[in-house]
């Protein structure tokens, strides 16, 4: 399914699709996170003019083809192996901007060793982890970012720690890296939010730019299919339920850590959907 | 212009990468290969090629696929236990079609086993190994020499073919000394265009994308199909092997790497007892010599399979050979090399039993 014909009808144009987002109409499920960030990510290489030289990598998840909405070059990786394939791009082709995509269940359970490695080797490229807190692709499994409590097709009762321990926050344990220049979480749930990671994805390739090392953005993001809500739903559930275990925020800018108040587990039924 | 150098077949190979214009390096240390990334950090970097040591074998392989989707030419080795946990990688580098070389120096298992010399992962190397239908090229070399030759010449099968290619070889042939010559090589002339790499898509084209995601199966299908005809094509003009005394044999060795020198020796033992034993050496493991095994079939006795496991390789001679004549086998396992005289003796009760069987 291609070329979406918006007609004009003598208006004048006040914004349009990025040229480096392809035609392809993108198969998420209405209200995902991951059109919206597909969308962010390409509006700003077209900002920063840099299509030509930006290569990106895929991850295995929801977004596996993702190569297919994104007009550049690009890689489909391994599950879990993101990281490793983008530092054999960039360290042949240190001058091209190179970034991986990636969801919770890529790089925080399978791809666990290669992201901190990675990070820890500072190497200059930019990370962008889709916390759902899920497994979207393969029906709706838990994830390690799955939250207490929460319900999913592998933890029927909740997610109990005794089990399946706490969710991971993978985006403060980078931030302890010394090869790690800009971590930050973001999210898209509202248009504010989705400014304000427009403007980290714009940071962080012009950081990559002037060299300076690992930048990961996470984004809290949603799966309304695995949540198994609306899209409005979701938003609202995220913001209540997500945000007291992965609060946004920049945790560390410009090699610098960001000090935060001790974050509190919520409470196991509170979370539960 | 050429050089003549005393070198350890690992050192071999990693000098025989820096000349073949290797540009990317990413390994793992494991016993009995570690020297290829010793000698690659120094003397590599120093040339300007680009050498890591990463976290895992995992890692390693990935990063070999990105190099190689980003036009490197890229190059891992490893042993065994590393070999197994790059398999995963290997199956989606051999179905992305990315040229790229790797070595596996044997050494004994399963599980972690010994560092001493094996040639346990035949069926992983030749018969698959990662999920999926796919082959590597494999070459077997026997001497410090073919370690370095192998090294240009995985380089270029596998521009040429775009498809990884595994030098199989062993603790032994890795940690000996021998003399080797480098040959003159220009690496520039024989880099071939790789219009389809990632590496940044200028206006004039669509994207490049390098994927293993063929979601219908009858594109998978297809993929499969044109991977299957490029092996087909390879096994038409790829197959390699060296023949020492088959003409009037009566019985044919058929051997690899390590085994196949101390087969030359066995040659020599049964000369001195009267006996007309051949040795047929397959180069090329993938693609196997089966054509020339079916030759040989009219005019021997019968085959003596030799390697350093439980018998592997003797499945692709008794293939070629189709029930022709009979096939012997003498295996040592978990890191023993046998010796010529066990094997001559082996060989001599084959004969008998062969013997017997003709005059029943
Ligand atoms: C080696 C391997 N193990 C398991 C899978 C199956 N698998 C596909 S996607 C996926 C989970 C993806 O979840 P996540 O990364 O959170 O992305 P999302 O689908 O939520 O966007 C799994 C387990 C696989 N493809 N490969
Ligand atoms: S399953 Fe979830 S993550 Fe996947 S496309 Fe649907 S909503 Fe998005």
């Amino acid at each position: 399914m291609s070329d979406i014909q918006v007609p004009t009808n003598g208006m004048e144009v006040v914004w349009e699709k990025p040229k480096s987002l392809s035609e392809t109409r993108m198969h998420y499920c209405p209200g995902c996170g991951h059109g919206v960030v597909h969308k962010v990510l390409m509006e700003t290489i077209d900002d920063l003019g840099i299509q030509d030289k930006t290569i990106g990598v895929a991850p295995v998840g929801c977004s596996v083809i993702s190569y297919n909405y994104m007009n550049i070059d690009m890689q489909e990786a391994a599950h879990g192996r993101a990281t490793a394939v983008a530092t054999g791009i960039k360290r042949v082709l240190p001058d091209r901007l190179v970034f991986t995509y990636q969801g919770d269940g890529d790089l925080a359970a399978i791809g666990t060793a290669e992201t901190i490695h990675a990070c820890n080797r500072g190497e200059n490229f930019l990370i962008i982890f889709i916390n759902n807190a899920i497994y979207g692709m393969t029906g709706g499994q838990m994830a390690p970012t799955s939250l207490l409590g929460m319900v999913t097709s592998t933890t029927p009762e909740g997610r109990q720690v005794e089990t399946q321990g706490f969710p991971i926050k993978i985006t403060e344990m980078v931030a302890t890296l010394p090869g790690t220049y800009y971590i930050t979480r973001q999210s898209v749930h509202n248009p504010t939010a989705v400014r304000h990671l427009k403007k980290a994805v714009e940071k962080a390739f012009k950081y990559q730019q002037d060299k300076k090392g690992t930048c990961l953005i996470e984004v809290v993001s949603n799966c309304p299919s695995g949540w198994k809500m609306n899209p409005l739903e979701a938003n609202q559930w995220l913001e209540k339920n997500m945000f007291p275990m992965f609060p946004p925020g920049d945790i560390k800018v410009e090699g610098k850590l960001i000090e935060k108040k001790q974050i509190t587990m919520p409470e196991q039924k509170e979370t539960k959907i | 212009m050429s050089e003549i150098r005393l070198m350890k077949g690992n050192e071999a190979v990693a000098e025989a990468a820096i000349r073949a214009g290797c540009d990317a390096y990413f390994g793992y240390p494991i016993t009995p290969q570690s020297e290829i990334i010793e000698y690659l950090s120094d003397q590599g970097r120093k040339r300007g090629m680009i050498v890591m040591q990463v976290e895992s074998e995992v890692a390693a392989i990935n990063m070999i696929y990105g190099a190689a989707g980003a036009g490197a030419r890229a190059m891992t080795t490893s042993s065994s236990p590393g070999m197994s946990l790059m398999q995963e990688g290997i199956s989606y580098i051999a179905c992305a079609e990315l040229p790229c070389l790797l070595m596996n120096v044997n050494r004994g298992g399963p599980g972690l086993g010994t560092i001493q010399p094996s040639q346990g992962d035949y069926f992983q190397s030749v018969k698959g190994g990662g999920h999926g239908d796919y082959h590597l090229i494999v070459l077997a070399p026997a001497s410090v020499q073919e370690m370095a030759d192998f090294v240009y010449l995985g380089f270029d099968l596998a521009d040429k073919y775009r498809n990884p290619v595994l030098i199989l070889t062993d603790g032994a042939l890795g940690q000996m000394m021998e003399k080797v010559i480098f040959p003159e090589y220009d690496p520039k002339a024989h880099k071939p265009p790789k219009p389809w790499a990632t590496v940044g898509k200028s206006s004039n084209r669509s994207p490049n994308v390098i994927t293993s995601l063929h979601l219908h199966s009858d594109e998978m299908e297809n993929i499969n199909i044109r991977l299957q005809e490029k092996y087909r094509k390879i096994e038409a003009n790829e197959v390699r092997y060296e023949l020492m005394n088959t003409e009037d044999a009566d019985v044919i060795m058929v051997a690899y790497g390590l085994t196949a020198r101390i087969c030359q020796r066995v040659i020599e033992l049964a000369k001195q007892t009267g006996i007309k034993i051949g040795l047929m050496r397959p180069i090329s493991l993938y693609p196997y010599p089966f054509d020339i095994i079916a030759k040989l079939s009219e005019q021997v006795g019968g085959f003596f399979v030799v390697e350093m496991n439980a018998g592997q390789m003797i499945e692709d001679v008794r293939l070629g050979v189709n029930g022709k004549v009979p096939v012997g086998f003498y295996g040592r396992m978990g890191g023993v090399i046998p010796t010529a005289e066990e094997i001559l003796h082996s060989l001599q009760l084959f004969m008998k039993s062969i013997a017997m069987k003709e005059k029943v």
